[in-house]
C-alpha cells in the first residue's frame, strides 16, 4: 500500500524541479534590487560612481587613509602595510611590481548582500551607496557569504561584533561631496561623479589609449553593474578580482526560487488536503460498504 | 511507568557528562570572547560548523517529523503510526537544538527577533527564518498530545485532535520549504561553491535528501530505541520504510548524476584532490552502498541490514551537507577550515543534550503508546526475547 501512495509525497519536489529547471520563468530585475524595489535599474545612471584608473595610481595610499579617518578606524605603517581589506582597512592598495590596484567594496547596482540580509541592515541607496545599520545586524554573516567580490568583513575579535565594509561615504555624497579617498587622490587616478559620466570617461580612456589597458571596464557589466569602475593595464586578476562574474545580478538566482513560494504555499496546501480527503473518504467508504454488508447478510438471514 | 531508578555511572553517562562539560566550558569562551577566540571563522570562512553540521545537519536530521506525519495522517498510512510520536520527538528537540546553535552563531544573537519586524522578503534567510520560527511552533504543538495525555487533560486533547490536519499540513509545507530553502541559500554563490556541489538544483536536492534522512532517521531510532529501551521492532513497518527510502534515494541519485552530468562537473568526478575523495566519500555513502543494499530483499527484511543502511544514509547525507558549505568553498576561497575545539565542543554538547532529552522523555512520557498492551498481545512462545525483556522492563 506503502508503495503505490508514497509517490504523492514526492509531488512537491517534482514541483520544485520544474520552477527550477534553467530558463523557467525569469524575474523581472526591477523586483530584485535588494530593498528598493521603486527603484528601477534604470535609476543607477543617475547614481554616483567611483572611477579608479590604475594607470594613474602612485600607490601613495592616502585614499587608505584619508578612509580610515572618515570611518574612524586607526591607520599606521603597519595597517598601511596590509595588502587586504579587513574589518578596520575598508579599501586598500594592492601592490603587484610596479602595478598598484585598489580593493574595495563595489557598491553594486543590484547587490548580492542586500538581497540576503534577512533584516535589510543592508540597502542600495538611490544615489549609489549601499549602506550598512549596524543596529539592524544580527549576524548571521549571509552577506559575507553571498558576496560576489568577498567584500563584506567582520570584527572577529569583539564580542557583538559587526560586519564593516566600504559603504561609499552615503553621508558626504548626499551632502552633494566627494568620496574620501576621491577628495584626497593627488593624481586623479580615483574619481568620483556620475555613473553614466564616468563610463563614457572610462570609455574615451581606453579608445585614446589602447595600449595602456585591458580593454575592459571592470563593473560596467560584472553582477548587473557596480558604483565602482575599475581600469587596469594589466589582467584584473592579478589583483585578485575575479573574471568568471555573471554579467546578470546575481539575487536573480534566488529571487527565481523564492518568488515561486505563494503559489508554492497555495498549491502545497490544496494538494495535501486533497490527498488527505481522498485517502480519508477511501476509508469511510469502505467501512460504511462493509457495514452495508454486514446488514445485507443479516437481512438475509 | 515513569519510575525514578536510582542513579547509577555508565558508560554513557560519563561521556555525557564530559560532552556538556566540555560544552558550557566553550559556551563560556564564546559568549565572554566572541567568535574571533572561540571559533576558527575568517573573513574568508564565515561559515563553519556551527552553520554545516548545527543548522543544515540538524535541520535534516529532523526531517522524519514531516515525512512521518505526511505518510499516517495525509496519506492515512496507518501501519506507521506507532513509530510516529518518537519521529516528532527527535524533530522537536532537533529544532530547538538549531534554534540553540543559532545562538552560538550568531553575532549578535540578542537581535534573533529582527526578521519579525525588519523584513526582507527577498532574503532566503528571511524565509529560513521564519520557516524556523512557524516549524518549531507546529512541532510544538504537534508534540502537545503526548504531554496532555500524560496529565489527563481531555479537553485540550480534543481541541488538538480537532487542529490535527491541518497543523500536519502546515508542517509539511513549512518543511518542504524550509528544507529545500537551506539549499536555496547557495544558489546565490555560483562562482564561489564548487560544481560538485553547486546545482541550480540544490533546493530539490536538500528537499530529496531530507526525504530520504528523515526516513533513515525514523529507522535508525526505532532500531536504537528497540535495543535500549527493550521495545520489540516493528520491523515491517521498518520494512516498508526502507522500500520508500530505495525508491527516494533511486530518484536522488538519478536527478543528481543528470545534473552533474548536464553541468559537466562529471568529468571533474576523476581528476584526482580533495574535492573529488570527499564527494565520492558521500555518493558512496549516501547513495551507492544504501542502493545496493536496500535493493536486495534479504537486507531489507533483517533489522542489522536496516540499520546499517540507514546509518549509511545519514553518514552520506551529513557529508553532503559539510561538503556544499564548507568543502565546496575552500578551492574558492584559498582557505583550509578545520573547527576549533570550542566549536567541536559546543556541536557535541547539542548532541549530548539531544540524546539526553530524548532518553528523558521516554522515561517520562508516553512516547512509545500502546506498547505495553502490544507486547503483551505478540507474546507468543517463540519470542522468548521479548518476555524476557518485558520483564526486565517491568522490574526498573
Amino acid at each position: 500500500v506503502l508503495r503505490r501512495r508514497f509517490p504523492a509525497a514526492v509531488t512537491p519536489a517534482i514541483t520544485l524541479a520544474i520552477t527550477l529547471l534553467p530558463h523557467s520563468a525569469q524575474a523581472p530585475l526591477e523586483k530584485i534590487s535588494g530593498r528598493c524595489e521603486k527603484d528601477g535599474p534604470e535609476e543607477y545612471f543617475m547614481s554616483k560612481a567611483l572611477l579608479y584608473d590604475s594607470t594613474l595610481c602612485i600607490g601613495c595610499k592616502q585614499c587608505e587613509q584619508a578612509c580610515a579617518s572618515q570611518n574612524g578606524l586607526a591607520y599606521d605603517d603597519r595597517i598601511a602595510a596590509e595588502q587586504y581589506q579587513s574589518a578596520h582597512k575598508l579599501t586598500c592598495v594592492v601592490t603587484r611590481g610596479d602595478k598598484f590596484m585598489r580593493r574595495l567594496c563595489m557598491n553594486c547596482n543590484d547587490p548580492s548582500c542586500a538581497s540576503v540580509c534577512p533584516v535589510g541592515a543592508l540597502e542600495k541607496t538611490r544615489l549609489g551607496p549601499v549602506t550598512y545599520d549596524p543596529s539592524k545586524c544580527m549576524g548571521c554573516r549571509y552577506c559575507m557569504v553571498a558576496c560576489p567580490f568577498s567584500v563584506p568583513k567582520y570584527e572577529w575579535g569583539k564580542l557583538f561584533p559587526k560586519v564593516q565594509k566600504c559603504t561609499l561615504c552615503p553621508d558626504r555624497v548626499a551632502q552633494g561631496k566627494q568620496t574620501a579617498c576621491a577628495e584626497v587622490c593627488p593624481t586623479g587616478a580615483t574619481k568620483f561623479g556620475e555613473r553614466d559620466q564616468l563610463i563614457a570617461e572610462a570609455g574615451q580612456r581606453l579608445r585614446d589609449h589602447p595600449g595602456q589597458y585591458v580593454d575592459h571596464i571592470y563593473g560596467l557589466a560584472e553582477v548587473g553593474g557596480t558604483s565602482v569602475l575599475l581600469l587596469s593595464a594589466v589582467p584584473f586578476e592579478t589583483f585578485g578580482y575575479r573574471s568568471d562574474i555573471s554579467p546578470d545580478p546575481l539575487p536573480l538566482l534566488t529571487y527565481r526560487v523564492l518568488s515561486q513560494i505563494p503559489d508554492f504555499v497555495a498549491l502545497g496546501g490544496m494538494v495535501l488536503g486533497g490527498v488527505w480527503w481522498i485517502t480519508h473518504r477511501r476509508e469511510q467508504v469502505a467501512l460504511r460498504e462493509g457495514r452495508e454488508a454486514n446488514e445485507n447478510k443479516r437481512g438475509k438471514r | 511507568m515513569a519510575c525514578p531508578t536510582t542513579f547509577r555511572f555508565t558508560f554513557w553517562k560519563l561521556v555525557f557528562a564530559f560532552l556538556m562539560a566540555a560544552g558550557l566550558y566553550a559556551t563560556l569562551i564564546r559568549f565572554t570572547q566572541g567568535l574571533g577566540a572561540s571559533t576558527h571563522l575568517s573573513d574568508q570562512f564565515p561559515w563553519g560548523i556551527w552553520i554545516s553540521f548545527d543548522v543544515l545537519c540538524g535541520v535534516m536530521l529532523a526531517a522524519g517529523g514531516f515525512t512521518l506525519t505526511a505518510a499516517v495522517h495525509i496519506l492515512n498510512i496507518k501501519r506507521l503510526d506507532s513509530i510516529i510520536r518518537p519521529t516528532i520527538l527527535t524533530a522537536f528537540l532537533g529544532y530547538i537544538l538549531v534554534c540553540a546553535a543559532l545562538m552560538y552563531d550568531l553575532g549578535k544573537p540578542y537581535n534573533i527577533w529582527h526578521p519579525l519586524i525588519m523584513r526582507n522578503p527577498h532574503s532566503v534567510m528571511f524565509e529560513v527564518a521564519y520557516c524556523v520560527m512557524l516549524y518549531t511552533s507546529v512541532l510544538a504543538l504537534e508534540f502537545l498530545p503526548v504531554v496532555l495525555e500524560r496529565f489527563h487533560l481531555e479537553k485540550p486533547l480534543q481541541v488538538m485532535r480537532a487542529i490535527l490536519i491541518p497543523l500536519v499540513i502546515c508542517g509539511v509545507i513549512l518543511s518542504t520549504l524550509h528544507q529545500s530553502s537551506l539549499g536555496t541559500l547557495y544558489l546565490i554563490v555560483p562562482e564561489k561553491l564548487h560544481p560538485f556541489w553547486y546545482s541550480p538544483l540544490l533546493p530539490v536536492f536538500f528537499f530529496l535528501s531530507a526525504i530520504a534522512v528523515g526516513l533513515a532517521m525514523t529507522i535508525f531510532e526505532s532500531s536504537m530505541s528497540s535495543k535500549h529501551f527493550g521495545f520489540e521492532l516493528e520491523l515491517p513497518v521498518l520494512e516498508e520504510l526502507g522500500r520508500v527510502l530505495l525508491v527516494v534515494l533511486a530518484v536522488y541519485a538519478i536527478l543528481r548524476a543528470e545534473d552533474l552530468a548536464r553541468r559537466g562537473a562529471l568529468k571533474l568526478a576523476f581528476r584526482p584532490g580533495y574535492e573529488t575523495y570527499l564527494f565520492w566519500v558521500e555518493v558512496f555513502l549516501a547513495i551507492i552502498l544504501p542502493l545496493i543494499l536496500l535493493a536486495q530483499p534479504r537486507i531489507r527484511s533483517s533489522p542489522n541490514g536496516l540499520y546499517f543502511s540507514a546509518v549509511s544514509v545519514v553518514l552520506g547525507f551529513i557529508t553532503n551537507r559539510m561538503n556544499v558549505s564548507i568543502t565546496g568553498f575552500e578551492g574558492s576561497t584559498g582557505v583550509h577550515y578545520f573547527p576549533q575545539w570550542t566549536e567541536l565542543a559546543v556541536s557535541g554538547m547539542i548532541i549530548a543534550l539531544g540524546f539526553g532529552l530524548f532518553g528523558l522523555a521516554v522515561k517520562y512520557l508516553p512516547i512509545f503508546p500502546g506498547e505495553e498492551l502490544a507486547r503483551e498481545q505478540r507474546l507468543e512462545p517463540e519470542s522468548e526475547m521479548a518476555a524476557t525483556r518485558v520483564a526486565e522492563h517491568a522490574g526498573d
